[in-house]
């Protein structure tokens, strides 16, 4: 089987592709006016992500934009994001919903003496029901972008939960009955990797690994973040963080930090990074943030650097 | 999944058979790999590829491989997986149809067959086989512990080392796997005993006082869920160790199947992670995947080289608090026992306890002597023998304490 071959044949059962689904130039270009500079691997996960309508799992360092992605894929289908940020010990109550208790205690004092069954279908009602962000990221008018960030650091059982309510799309409340999604909203799941998720979970989601990017797309990102950056400072930044990111360092800089640097460095009215080493070394601090690091990031070690920059 | 609502109206028939035969032989290379590949991801790559994404090999390449991996190591070798199935070693182009259209044929034949009795069936059935198999051998492994008890405590005190038949090599990997579930199962009962809280739990405590007319009597409360121990091995490869490599291999098999939290590394002169091929639940063919991974074993040890490398790309990922370091070794360093020092002292301040397991701390005259272990004993917590099942069994209580 060639290329050819293959291409004619899908031509030939020319499937209808989504409605809503962009190509990926236009996906780039809306999360780049959101301020996200994403790559073309990403934005192709984007438009796989809307035709298949399956979660997007992000994976990869602390500080790389996981996050960010989401913030920008809401801002780009201009519908609200829902966050779930998970830690240890989530469980139903914190994530999907919860009866307002104190409320249905107050109501029950004072219905007293009226019918049980009536009082009972009023404190049961949805006026009690406190919608956490997942029951809320179904019953939206317009389909939400779903942030489930961290996941890694939920347990394995809230995991599995979870697998179940991304399968189906409804969530059933004892007192209330089933409730079904509204509209099905955009998954955005990330992970740290401090534990190794299930694979039921992973092979549900579209897999994307998000590494630092390369000093090119790192300098545009400067650009769109920081007012004030000029191409060569942004370009220059880009190269000199690259640079850093290949000394042995225990906290290797992120995008985060780079962009804290970068607002640094324009507040202080650094131009041109060769021209003020001594501000460079100084504002270093935004970018190594262990003491170990800071002393093997010696001011000899910054000048090297320097000096590959220009 | 929603993603049924794509794939859903739409029939395998429609794209070409040969189409389908082609991606389930490439499903099949995946799963080969170790690729956790489903039914429905086949479903929706056929319905990629009918939906345009053939068309451009770079295009379907990535769009697949956000489809088809999962987690990172998936990813890196993606490319290199498809690029050897659909293109050909070298990248062959588009004009040579009829050359090999015609190379392509005898595969794909021969998939077509499978394809006509339900490839997807036919696959997931080959599938499962092999977890049955496993589900049945666990049945066993429960039935024969009574049996397996007084065997193991037969064999509890003999060193590895002097053991020579095979049969009693195989009963002490079998002795070791249990106690690694063994293990486990004490661990967790510990965990869930806990019953006071800190903090009421409404929703219990009204459900729990129904029956006194909704007025809250008896109380409920809750207590954050305690977090289980996190277990990570470091098993020291190297030729002064090969008598004991085989059942430590066999223990650490059985605790990654058994722990919720566990990671395994091995070392000789270099440091590999073992954890993904340890998960096979076939014991002889994790052991078989080791064997590759472990290349070189039979060597030297670079313990301070090793534990540099892990320090440096696993430790942040694999440690927390409430993590134990276990490291099985004699200790016989051959690289610089001050890097090992310096090493050792930084992986101390990253995890709870470290146990070192000596298997050669038993032996007669054995004093701790190499500079290796002088430069690691002030950073070490346990410092224990290892050489028998029983020295094994003892470290229960003390892992159980963390």
């Amino acid at each position: 089987m060639t290329w050819t071959e293959c291409s004619v044949l899908a031509h030939r059962n020319d499937m209808e592709t989504h409605p809503s689904m962009k190509t990926r130039e236009e996906i780039a270009q809306a999360l780049a006016a959101s301020g996200y500079i994403a790559d073309t691997e990403l934005a192709t996960a984007i438009s796989l992500m809307q035709l298949l309508r399956r979660p997007l799992l992000l994976e990869g360092e602390a500080g790389v934009g996981k996050t960010e992605v989401a913030k920008a894929l809401a801002a780009a289908h201009g519908t609200e994001l829902i966050r779930l940020q998970c830690y240890e010990g989530l469980d139903q109550s914190a994530a999907l919903y919860e009866w307002n208790y104190q409320r249905q205690l107050l109501s029950i004092q004072a219905h007293r003496g009226e019918d049980a069954d009536a009082v009972e279908d009023q404190i049961f009602s949805e006026k009690y029901l406190l919608e956490r962000p997942l029951l809320a990221a179904i019953r939206q008018s317009q389909p939400p972008v779903l942030l489930i960030d961290e996941i890694d650091r939920a347990d394995d059982e809230f995991e599995a939960f979870l697998l179940e309510l991304l399968s189906d799309f409804q969530v059933s409340i004892p007192e209330l009955g089933t409730i079904s999604a509204i509209t099905i909203p955009h998954v955005v799941l990330t992970s740290n990797g401090t534990r190794e998720l299930s694979d039921a979970l992973r092979r549900r989601c579209l897999y994307h690994y998000v590494d630092y990017p390369d000093v090119d797309r790192e300098a545009r990102i400067i650009m769109a973040r920081i007012d004030g950056a000029s191409a060569s400072l942004a370009l220059q930044i880009a190269r000199m963080v690259e640079g850093i990111r290949k000394e042995e360092l225990r906290k290797v800089p992120g995008v985060a930090e780079t962009l804290d640097w970068a607002a640094a460095l324009v507040g202080i009215g650094v131009n041109d990074l060769r021209d003020q080493p001594g501000a460079v070394h100084e504002t270093l601090m935004c970018l190594v943030k262990t003491h170990e690091d800071k002393s093997r990031l010696s001011r000899e070690v910054a000048d090297r650097l320097l000096g590959k920059v220009a | 999944m929603s993603c049924c609502g794509v794939s859903g109206g739409y029939d395998f028939d429609e794209v070409s058979r040969l189409v389908a035969a082609r991606l389930s032989a490439f499903l099949k290379t995946l799963r080969d790999a170790g690729f956790a590949v489903g039914l429905q991801e086949g479903r929706d790559a056929a319905a990629l590829m009918a939906a345009g994404y053939a068309e451009r090999p770079a295009l379907l390449r990535v769009a697949l491989k956000h489809l088809f991996s999962a987690r990172k190591s998936d990813w890196d070798r993606f490319d290199g997986l498809f690029d050897a199935f659909w293109l050909g070693k070298r990248a062959r182009s588009r004009s040579l149809t009829s050359g090999s259209a015609r190379a392509a044929n005898n595969p794909s034949l021969k998939n077509l067959q499978d394809k006509r009795s339900e490839p997807a069936v036919g696959e997931s059935a080959t599938d499962q086989i092999p977890s049955a198999g496993g589900d049945a051998d666990e049945d066993r492994a429960g039935e024969g512990r009574k049996q397996g008890a007084s065997r193991a405590q037969n064999l509890a005190e003999i060193d590895f080392r002097k053991m020579a038949d095979p049969e009693q090599i195989a009963q002490a990997h079998e002795a070791a796997a249990r106690l690694a579930k063994a293990m486990r199962t004490h661990l967790t009962r510990r965990d869930l005993a806990r019953r006071r809280g800190y903090r009421l739990d409404l929703r219990r405590t009204i459900h729990g006082n129904i029956s006194h007319g909704g007025v809250p009597i008896s109380l409920v409360r809750r207590q954050r869920k305690e977090k289980p121990l996190r277990l990570v091995v470091l098993l020291d490869a190297s030729g002064s160790m090969s008598m004991y490599t085989g059942v430590f291999l066999r223990f650490i098999h059985g605790v990654l199947d058994e722990f919720r939290e566990a990671e395994a590394f091995l070392f000789h002169t270099r440091l590999a992670y073992v954890s993904d091929a340890m998960k096979e639940k076939d014991a002889g063919r994790a052991l078989d995947r080791l064997s590759i991974m472990a290349q070189g074993a039979g060597g030297g040890t670079r313990i301070g080289e090793s534990l540099q490398t892990f320090n440096r790309w696993h430790a942040a990922r694999v440690l927390h608090s409430r993590s134990c370091v276990m490291i099985v070794s004699d200790g016989y360093e051959t690289g610089d026992a001050r890097l090992l020092g310096r090493e050792m002292a930084a992986l101390a301040k990253r995890c709870r306890r470290i146990v070192w397991l000596n298997p050669m701390m038993a032996w007669e005259g054995y004093a701790p002597e190499a500079a290796g272990i002088q430069a690691a004993l002030p950073h070490i917590d346990l410092y224990a023998p290892a050489n028998t099942l029983k020295s094994l069994t003892e470290l229960e209580p003390y892992l159980a304490k963390l």
